[in-house]
């Protein structure tokens, strides 16, 4: 059985049981690239059919968010903005959150969510994921939009806001938090196939992390009033995500160099695991499902 | 010689039953501290083997074990077992859905697989734009997929709804449609699971048409997975039986589906106790064998003789003075086929003090009728008096075995129901 045959053509491919830990097929991923544009096309499509304000829904979400967050922390809770006007404020910085979680939640639950598909036909399993970033971007464009429509109301008033010069780096931030997320939620994708609680727990847990992401304050305010604590906020990368994006956009804050270094590191680490532990859920996911 | 494409080498595939619960978290922990201490995992020793209807000591199962074979470019695998046989999973992980326990697959080609038709239809997209992700998603470039839409189109039949969303379509024209697509793929190897069950009888005989001009015309493999054997035999040059997740049997198609068949059934039906009859009841059949006594059988080559043999006793005493036995044989579609009658050349004249007895039937031509299932049904009368009464609990099959001579077979779609050898000349006639 196990005699060596003497036909020693190159085979193609070989299924085995394990496979190697960083297993991260990129060749293939490319040659189902029309597979992955698709399903962006599908997802864009077919996200809004049959509802009456269709694509408005993109803005909705956002803007009454900033109008509560206003109400609440600037006005109520007196968190102060500095001379940015606060909704605009709130605004830049739920429009990139929002990025992140619906990046992460969309690539949490790719397994679950795709599983009748998964258990019909191969492909690189890691399309899904990526559909879910790429997808999302194109509202996050929108929901840009619409921030830079304000931007450009309160400009036109008067504010004391301007772009500043970093906006060059506003698409790394923009990768990173889409980076991010998908490395997160392909952390969190394999443990949710087998153990559903998950579910429950990602949905609490991200509006914790918004609270300490710094999404509806600015990192010196925190920094101030809890300095036993600020290391939390200090070095969550998604704060300090937010808080160069409201620099670039708002010239509020600060951008900290080496803090942007710490910060690529960390999602370059996460993406990995992510891809880790994705590859070895994808081979035997559809037996735990 | 002929080039091996696949090979498949002591595949198992083990699976957990009962509830996934606070066990999974349990037994997780227990792989992890072997893995990490580099021990084997602790539970591949264990597992039943898998038979469905059998209550097993082990919460783990072998739903495929120690499966070896090879397959050749240009053949047309037939897989078949049971329900729970093990055909499924097996397709999966050659198809990469799920990765094996244990063993290996090797390939030289490029596997496209089609567990399903219309994986990934999306109701609100129209039929062109379901095409172009459901070819894809089935390993098509959109070039590929451009390149063959008219094609594809045209196969499907469904040219006038092809801008309309796939939501409005009928069932049937959905099927259609996900059927085209997948017929034009080219891959090297083609992976197939009952998809022709599907759809309307023109339909079928086109999908099947068109999968014999797949692996005929193109040469290309093929492993086809069905219950339909009619279709199994007119497509596959060789077949695989899968019991309990091993196989069992590994040969032509034709031997394969005998053996499948025979696994299947009873061929010794013992009636003693059995409640659903009709008659007065003062004589009744105890049991019915097809075939020979010495050697039963539920299936029968074209060309051979069938035997009906039938064990009875008289529960009540009574005047006795002929019996008259009736066989019906029917086919699938409840059309009358065959009938034997007692009374047509024999006197079956018995004396008032026999309690049993054992009657034979024997047919004395060759068996002509179409390859199929078939279920016969028996009637026993006494001095015209209906006593027993048995009906569709007896069955069994004619597979084609070359009576015609030809190496063709049988396109059992056909309304036909009767076989005659036959002879074809053509004379010449030039001036």
């Amino acid at each position: 059985m196990n005699k060596k045959t003497t036909d020693t053509n190159e085979w193609l491919f070989e299924i085995t049981p394990k496979n190697k830990l960083l297993a991260l097929n990129l060749k293939e991923v490319w040659q189902y690239r029309d597979l992955l544009l698709l399903f962006v096309k599908r997802n864009i499509i077919t996200a809004y059919k049959q509802t009456i304000l269709g694509p408005l829904w993109y803005l909705i979400q956002p803007l009454f968010t900033s109008v509560i967050f206003t109400l609440i922390f600037n006005n109520v809770a007196n968190i102060s903005t500095g001379s940015v006007p606060p909704f605009l404020f709130n605004l830049a910085g739920i429009t990139i959150w929002n990025y992140f979680t619906s990046c992460f939640s969309g690539t949490s639950n790719t397994f679950s969510a795709n599983a009748g598909i998964f258990g019909k036909v191969y492909f690189p399993r890691v399309i899904m994921p990526l559909v879910a970033v790429i997808s999302n971007l194109v509202r996050f464009g929108i929901q840009l939009f619409i921030f830079m429509a304000f931007f450009l109301y309160y400009y036109i008033n008067g504010a004391a806001i301007s772009i500043n010069i970093y906006v060059v780096l506003f698409p790394v931030m923009v990768l990173i938090m889409g980076l991010l997320g998908l490395g997160l939620g392909m952390i969190i994708s394999a443990m949710v196939t087998k153990y559903r609680d998950l579910n429950i727990l990602i949905g609490f847990g991200m509006q914790l992390l918004m609270y300490i992401s710094a999404v509806m304050y600015p990192v010196s305010y925190f920094v101030e009033k809890l300095p036993k604590y600020a290391w939390v906020v200090k070095y969550n990368p998604l704060s300090f995500v937010i808080e160069s994006v409201r620099y670039m956009l708002l010239n509020t804050g600060v951008f900290d160099v080496s803090m942007f270094i710490y910060t690529l590191i960390t999602t370059i680490i996460v993406l990995f695991l992510g891809i880790i532990i994705f590859n070895r859920a994808e081979k035997s996911f559809i037996d735990t499902i | 010689m002929s080039k091996v494409i696949l090979k498949i080498e002591n595949l198992s595939k083990q699976y957990r039953l009962g509830l996934v619960g606070t066990g999974t978290l349990g037994d997780d922990l227990k792989r992890w501290w072997a893995n990490i201490r580099g021990k084997e995992d602790p539970f591949l020793k264990i597992g039943d083997v898998n038979d469905r209807s059998t209550k097993g000591s082990s919460d783990y199962v072998w739903a495929l074990k120690d499966i070896n074979f090879e397959v050749q470019q240009g053949e047309v695998l037939g897989i078949i077992g049971k329900n729970g046989a093990g055909k499924s999973t097996l397709l999966k992980i050659l198809s990469k859905i799920t990765s094996p326990t244990t063993g290996s697959i090797k390939s030289k080609g490029r596997v496209a697989s089609l567990l399903e038709v219309g994986t990934g239809f999306h109701g609100e997209m129209t039929g062109r734009e379901n095409i172009f992700l459901n070819g894809a998603i089935l390993g098509m470039t959109k070039k590929e997929i451009n390149g063959k839409l008219d094609e594809i189109i045209e196969f499907s039949g469904c040219e006038r709804y092809i801008d309309t969303p796939v939501k409005r379509y009928s069932s049937g024209m959905t099927v259609r449609l996900a059927f085209a697509v997948a017929a034009f793929l080219e891959p090297d190897i083609l992976i197939i699971d009952e998809v022709l069950a599907v759809g309307d009888a023109e339909f079928q005989k086109k999908a099947i048409g068109k999968m014999q001009e797949i692996s005929k015309g193109a040469g290309r493999t093929v492993l086809f997975v069905s219950h339909n054997m009619a279709a199994v035999q007119s497509l596959c040059t060789r077949g695989i039986l899968l019991e309990n997740g091993m196989i069992s049997f590994s040969g032509t198609t034709e031997d394969t589906i005998a053996k499948y068949l025979t696994g299947n059934k009873e061929t010794v039906s013992d009636f003693s106790e059995f409640k659903d009859r009709s008659g007065k009841g003062n004589i009744i059949f105890t049991k019915i064998i097809l075939g020979n006594p010495q050697n039963p059988t539920s299936v029968f080559k074209l060309g051979e003789n069938i035997g009906f043999h039938f064990d009875f006793v008289v529960n009540n005493k009574i005047d006795t003075n002929k019996l008259r036995i009736l066989i019906g044989v029917y086919n699938e579609r409840e059309e009358g086929i065959l009938r034997f009658d007692s009374d047509a050349n024999a006197n079956l004249a018995m004396n008032n003090n026999l309690i049993n007895g054992k009657i034979s039937c024997i047919m004395e031509d060759h068996l002509t009728i179409m390859p199929g299932k078939y279920s016969v049904n028996f009637a026993l009368f006494n001095d015209g008096i209906m006593e027993d009464y048995i009906a569709g609990k007896v069955l069994f099959d004619v597979v084609n075995d070359n009576y015609l001579g030809g190496s063709k077979t049988l396109d059992n779609n056909s309304l036909a129901k009767v076989l005659y050898r036959h002879k074809w000349t053509l004379n010449k006639i030039s001036n």
